[in-house]
């Protein structure tokens, strides 16, 4: 592998592990504060993808210049936080919450196949395709190799000032906080006043619109077909799976690795490059069960 | 005859910057009942943790019968003889107060033939005595997760009981057991485990009952064992009354 | 089995290990399922492939009893689909008995080294990681062309019975009554299974781990034991579903199938022997004559479907039939131990 396609692969992977990190955190925060691993995130993010497509082919239509696809990305995150993930959690997933894990399991997977299908009947199931945010911010060469500065630097980018901003947020702020004491210990929390329910709505609604920003921000590096929301619950899965569930900072660590191995694969094995994530997942799971950062569960009796 | 039934030598363990268990030797004689008293928080469960495996020592051992136990997961070491009854009963919700009893039964024989019913195993007689024992036989056939603390408490003693143990722990045997009942329990259950040659070692905040049915006390304080005795010796010191009777609810 | 006699007990405390009052539907699902080739021939293959996939429901059922949903097990039905299939290209005159052994067995090795692995974890986790390796076997199956035939296949060619070469009638009636005394067997064999000290030991897992582990048995063991009938009832259903076919795909161990298997259980009644084959006759027979009309909207469909009985009929289509016929005050919790 000469040192071109070595970069190449290296950039590839960073940028596809900036996308999946961004959906990944919205899963991670949805699992650890509220405990339910939402199968509906992929979809979720598709959704995200194709909303963004159709308001930047609409307004560009019209008139406007392509830099004006950057803030419609952000009306879909939050069109789709909004107007999908809001009513999911407070019509639905509040209703199970007293239910067992796989019953939860179960209702997030019948809205995901129930989205499937809302995508196939809203968008068709022809490929869309609109790429000019990636010709705004124009190439760049780095020793040689020439990128997208798209994907070079605003996912990466992107993807790093979440994770601090999320940190942030968790730690410093009074609603980062209440997150976090909802998420420790929800019946002290919810005893010194804490409106869990509210809580949980507004993690829900925050781990949605990230699902979502993923979609859109994924959507002018690549054409959006059918079933691209199965492949990233799949994959932010096993991100976050390996990571620990919850883990944050981990997950970011995770995508890396499992963007990087995915990305090497395609130029070096390409036939092992589907399985790359899977591989990862099932090698870290079986030495440490509880993922890299996870702490074992020590139950009490 | 002291057989020593249990032993603990120098057993530590430590929880970020809490000692619940410091340098803790004590000895468990067969045929012996100990009441292990002590305020709330102060490791007596945790101690019960170690002895049974569910937790592990940063340092010191755990001996049954004279071999060491303290590597073993909990399983292997029921399987040696310890049973326990848990401070909240441990007790398979979705199954009948009988059915949790069968399933012991079931374990403890290692059943395995996948033809036979369960409700038909010969021991269910046993098991029915069991559950009559404790005063349950009434609710033979009603789900654990309808019946109330008291009556699950007796039957997770009930579960411990049919595994035929040489040692059994109980933790807070009596709590949510109603006050007029616990003496009428307890007698049936000590006469019964002396009768199966069975010892226990029971943590109790009751002490009527301490005083009623154990043969010996150990006091539990800051991580340790800070004193050992008869009953009646231990109820009179003026610690205990300072330390731990005062405190009891 | 026991007869449909209620009991009189009037408590609404008495669990429901009472006998079902939809005893009598096995009489009658199986007289119909006798019937059909002589009354709706049309129907035949289409219930033949509702038995099959009946079986492989039947093995995720198992694992629910466990409160564990899997969604991978297509990895077993495709598995021993294909060591069946793998079989007859490289012995064409090997009898179907053998077949249906070799793919079982095919079912059970790879339940044994997954579920090695998989029954160290609950919930989301043993969900998904069954997902991840039947996924991976899907990739393997596609890549590598040359062994599998890839994203085609594997042809199933017919194979003897009795040392016999049957023509296309004479063996779809074979496999077609060997499939419902598959399902009669394997029903009540598991229906048994649950019943037995091994399997009620097998459904503490659901509530209680810690007190398994305390009455010396470890937990891990007691799944594994669960995972290896559940694979292999999988393995049965696959290896018929191919026989039936004729050709075995990739398109066996893809998600959705394992999706499907899971939908249907719960469709059927999470838990239910009844419910896993009950389930699976009426999938097959409402996605044959629905997708003429509903195709684009297949999986709302199902997805709406499973919310609703999730959310408001949890004893799935047996609950429902159930609480129909019931006589007595007696309310039975949809997650007591014993169903049929």
């Amino acid at each position: 592998m000469n040192f071109s396609i070595f970069l190449l692969a290296l950039f590839d992977g960073v940028a596809y592990a900036a996308l999946v990190f961004i959906v990944a955190l919205g899963l991670t925060l949805i699992f650890g504060v509220m405990r339910i691993l939402n199968v509906a995130h992929g979809s979720l993010y598709a959704i995200g993808a194709y909303t963004t497509v159709s308001l930047v082919g609409y307004f560009l239509a019209l008139g406007f210049a392509p830099a004006f696809a950057f803030p419609l990305m952000i009306v879909s995150a939050i069109l789709v936080g909004i107007v999908i993930g809001a009513p999911l959690e407070y019509f639905l997933l509040r209703r199970i919450y007293q239910k067992s894990e796989v019953l939860q399991l179960l209702v997030t997977f019948a809205v995901f196949m129930i989205l499937e299908d809302v995508q196939r009947l809203v968008w068709g199931t022809q490929p869309y395709f609109n790429s000019s945010a990636l010709q705004v911010l124009g190439n760049v060469t780095v020793f040689g190799v020439t990128y997208t500065a798209y994907q070079l630097i605003l996912l990466p980018l992107i993807a790093v000032v979440l994770l601090l901003g999320m940190r942030f947020f968790l730690r410093h702020t009074i609603i980062g906080k209440l997150i976090t004491a909802t998420t420790e210990d929800r019946e002290a929390a919810q005893s010194i006043g804490i409106d869990a329910d509210r809580v949980f709505l507004f993690t829900f609604v925050i781990g949605a619109v990230l699902a979502g920003l993923g979609g859109a921000l994924a959507s002018p590096t690549t054409s959006i077909l059918p079933g691209m929301g199965a492949d990233m619950i799949v994959l932010s899965f096993a991100v976050v799976a390996t990571a620990g569930l919850g883990q944050i900072e981990g997950a970011a660590l995770t995508a890396l690795m499992i963007g990087l191995g995915r990305s090497f694969a395609v130029y070096l094995y390409p036939e092992i490059s589907v399985l790359v994530p899977y591989l990862i997942m099932v090698l870290v799971l079986l030495v440490r069960p509880e993922g890299l950062f996870g702490s074992p569960a020590a139950r009490k009796i | 005859m002291t057989e020593v039934l249990l032993e603990t030598r120098n057993l530590t363990i430590k929880f970020g910057g809490i000692t619940a268990a410091d340098n803790v030797s004590l000895t468990i004689n067969a045929g012996k009942n100990l009441a292990i008293i002590g305020p709330n928080g102060a490791g007596k469960t945790t101690f019960l943790n170690i002895c049974t495996g569910w937790l592990k020592p940063s340092k010191g051992q755990v001996l049954f019968e004279g071999r060491d136990i303290t590597p073993l997961p909990p399983r292997k070491i029921v399987d040696r003889g310890v049973a326990r009854a848990f401070q909240i009963p441990q007790l398979f919700t979705e199954h009948t107060a009988l059915e949790n009893l069968l399933i012991a039964a079931s374990a403890r024989q290692k059943r395995r033939n996948p033809l036979v019913d369960m409700h038909a195993i010969p021991e269910r007689t046993e098991m029915l005595h069991l559950l009559d024992m404790v005063g349950c036989a009434d609710v033979a056939d009603v789900l654990v997760v309808e019946l109330p603390e008291g009556q699950r408490k007796l039957i997770d003693i009930a579960v411990a009981l049919a595994l035929k143990p040489r040692l059994l722990l109980m933790d807070e045997p009596t709590s949510g057991v109603a006050s007029s009942e616990k003496h009428a329990i307890m007698e049936i259950l000590i006469g019964a485990l002396k009768e199966a040659n069975v010892t226990s070692v029971f943590v109790e905040h009751d002490m009527g009952i301490v005083e009623k049915y154990a043969d010996e006390v150990a006091v539990w304080n800051s991580g340790n064992v800070q004193l050992r005795g008869t009953p009646a010796e231990i109820l009179e010191h003026p610690d205990v009354i300072r330390d731990v009777i005062g405190e009891v609810v | 089995m026991p007869t449909g006699t209620q009991s009189s007990k009037p408590s609404n405390k008495v669990n429901a290990r009472m006998t079902s009052p939809l005893s009598w539907l096995w009489i009658v699902g199986i007289a119909v399922i006798i019937a059909v080739p002589f009354l709706v021939p049309s129907m035949q293959l289409l219930v033949n492939f509702a038995m099959a996939k009946g079986l492989a429901v039947l093995g995720v059922t198992v694992l629910l009893r466990a409160g564990q949903v899997s969604f991978g097990h297509a990895l077993y039905f495709g598995i021993a689909a294909y060591a069946g299939a793998f079989l007859m290209t490289s012995m064409p005159a090997t009898d179907f008995f053998v077949i249906l052994i070799v793919g079982v067995l095919g079912a059970i090795v790879a339940g044994l080294f997954v579920g090695l692995f998989v029954v160290r974890y609950r919930g989301i986790f043993f969900g998904m990681l069954n997902l991840a390796f039947s996924m991976i076997f899907w990739s393997i199956l596609e890549k590598f062309y040359h062994l599998t035939g890839g994203a085609d296949g594997l042809r199933f060619t017919r194979p003897t019975v009795f040392g016999q070469a049957l023509d296309h009638v004479q063996f779809n009636m074979v496999l077609y009554y060997s499939v419902l005394v598959l399902v009669v067997a394997l029903g009540w064999f598991t229906h048994r299974w649950f019943a037995s000290p091994v399997g009620q030991l097998f459904q503490t897992i659901k509530t209680n781990e810690t007190r398994l582990e305390y009455l010396g048995i470890s937990p891990k063991r007691a799944l594994l034991s669960g995972y290896l009938l559940s694979a292999a009832l999988c393995g049965v259903g696959g290896v018929m579903m191919g026989m039936a076919q004729g050709v075995v795909t990739p398109e066996y161990v893809w998600w959705v199938r394992s999706a499907e298997m899971v939908f249907i259980a719960v469709l059927g009644g999470a838990g239910s022997v009844q419910g896993a084959f009950l389930g699976a006759l009426i999938y097959e027979v409402v996605r044959t004559y629905a997708s003429v009309y509903a195709g684009d909207i297949w999986q709302m469909i199902l997805g709406g479907f499973l919310l609703i009985i999730i959310l408001f009929a949890p004893g799935g289509l047996i609950g429902i039939l159930e609480s129909a016929f019931k006589r007595d005050t007696t309310k039975p919790s949809a997650k007591t131990g014993d169903r049929k």
